[in-house]
């Protein structure tokens, strides 16, 4: 599922544009699984799955399969409809350079909502 | 002619706060009794538009709204340039007083929402006489920092950008695209460190946990109303704080967030109108 990501990212176009200064590699974990994915200018080029010897990355965004599972349903509940809602929660751990992350907000929000069932808003 | 007035005025008033000068940009819409509005942190009386457009507010209502310090089309004071903006609880207070008394409001109605909810708090603790009734929107007693605040305000991340990211999620899903959006631009708009600045009221300076069961709602009636998906300050949370004050009435608005006057007036205002009206009765 988390594959589905670059295709869905990389035919945005808007978000393509807002994500042009954003070069990093980002570490995304769902409960056990990691996944470490690249973008390049704000294409997703790789999204690789784990388990990594020394993974590599800016940041990394941690929470439980049930946590994003609710995050990535039609309809988020409260709490579960952002990342920053999570992030209050205590359910998601956001840990690295978040400078990376804070500074295209927006990009990260709206690119992981993308793994959202269809029809459900950013 | 295609074009079309709203019946919204707007002014700037002169007036010295916290011993400077200030012009603060003022606007109002409607007749009758007074309704003065706090915009939230980091935006400005944009918010109300919906309010000041509708008929059902306006026939009875005179609704006034300033952009606060800094926000808006209020530019800060003079020598700005050298300070860091901090709002706190004492200015805020002073500020709101001052203003409804320059403008000759005669114990307006007081709404305001996210830090105007929560001096909508302290203004019903400490000046119950000031007011005839006091609405506080996403109103709790605390938040606690749940991001970190220098995020806001520092020159490697754009302010407007991250502002208006910050507060995305606040809206609610169901509000219409062109609110939702304007809602995020007022954000965006905000100057470098203001909306950092106003949380300093609100997660810092303005905590009035251990007071708030002290709002005597005789002298005041305060009415609660908040959304559902504010997980700024939750429904948990202004829940708690209606259950310590004897008289309060609460509302939880289902699909609403965080902004419920700008981000759906529609919705927002199906919950605000028969408060308006029982204040009217009363």
């Amino acid at each position: 599922m988390i594959e589905a990501l670059q295709q869905r990212v990389n035919d945005d176009q808007g978000l393509i544009r807002r994500g042009r200064y954003l070069t990093t590699t980002f570490l995304l974990e769902v409960g056990a699984t990691s996944w470490l994915i690249s973008i390049f200018e704000g294409r997703i080029v790789a999204v690789t799955r784990g388990p990594f010897v020394m993974p590599s990355a800016a940041f990394a965004l941690r929470a439980s399969e049930e946590e994003w599972k609710k995050f990535w349903s039609k309809r988020p509940p409260p709490g579960s409809n952002d990342l920053l809602a999570l992030i209050k929660r205590r359910a998601l751990k956001a840990e690295g350079n978040l400078q990376v992350f804070m500074s295209h907000l927006r990009y990260f929000k709206e690119a992981l909502a993308k793994l959202r069932a269809e029809g459900a808003a950013a | 002619m295609s074009a079309r007035f709203e019946p919204i005025t707007g002014r700037y008033m002169h007036l010295d706060l916290f011993g400077r000068p200030h012009r603060i940009y003022v606007e109002e819409a409607g007749e009758g009794t007074p309704l003065l509005c706090l915009h939230t942190a980091g935006s400005d009386g944009r918010q109300y538009r919906g309010l000041m457009n509708d008929t059902r507010v306006t026939a009875n209502h005179r609704v006034i709204v300033f952009d606060m310090p800094w926000h808006g089309k209020s530019s800060p004071p003079a020598g700005w340039h050298d300070e860091e903006y901090q709002l706190t609880s004492a200015q805020y207070t002073t500020m709101v007083l001052e203003i409804s008394a320059e403008l000759g409001l005669d114990r307006p109605i007081l709404i305001g929402c996210s830090i105007g909810g929560r001096i909508a708090l302290h203004l019903a603790l400490e000046h119950p006489e000031s007011f005839r009734a006091i609405i506080g929107l996403q109103a709790g007693a605390h938040v606690d920092p749940y991001y970190d605040l220098n995020f806001l305000h520092r020159s490697d991340v754009h302010g407007g950008e991250v502002c208006g990211a910050v507060v995305s999620g606040l809206v609610g899903p169901d509000a219409p695209d062109k609110e939702r959006w304007e809602t995020l631009w007022h954000y965006m708009q905000g100057g470098p460190g203001v909306f950092k600045g106003d949380l300093y009221f609100y997660k810092l300076d303005g905590d009035i946990r251990d007071r708030v069961a002290q709002i005597d709602t005789r002298r005041c009636p305060l009415f609660l109303l908040s959304g559902e998906y504010d997980y700024s300050c939750t429904p948990e949370e202004t829940l708690a704080v209606a259950r310590s004050i004897p008289g309060c009435e609460v509302t939880i608005m289902k699909g609403l967030g965080h902004f419920p006057m700008s981000e759906d007036p529609q919705a927002f205002l199906i919950h605000l109108l028969p408060v308006l009206e029982k204040i009217g009765r009363s």
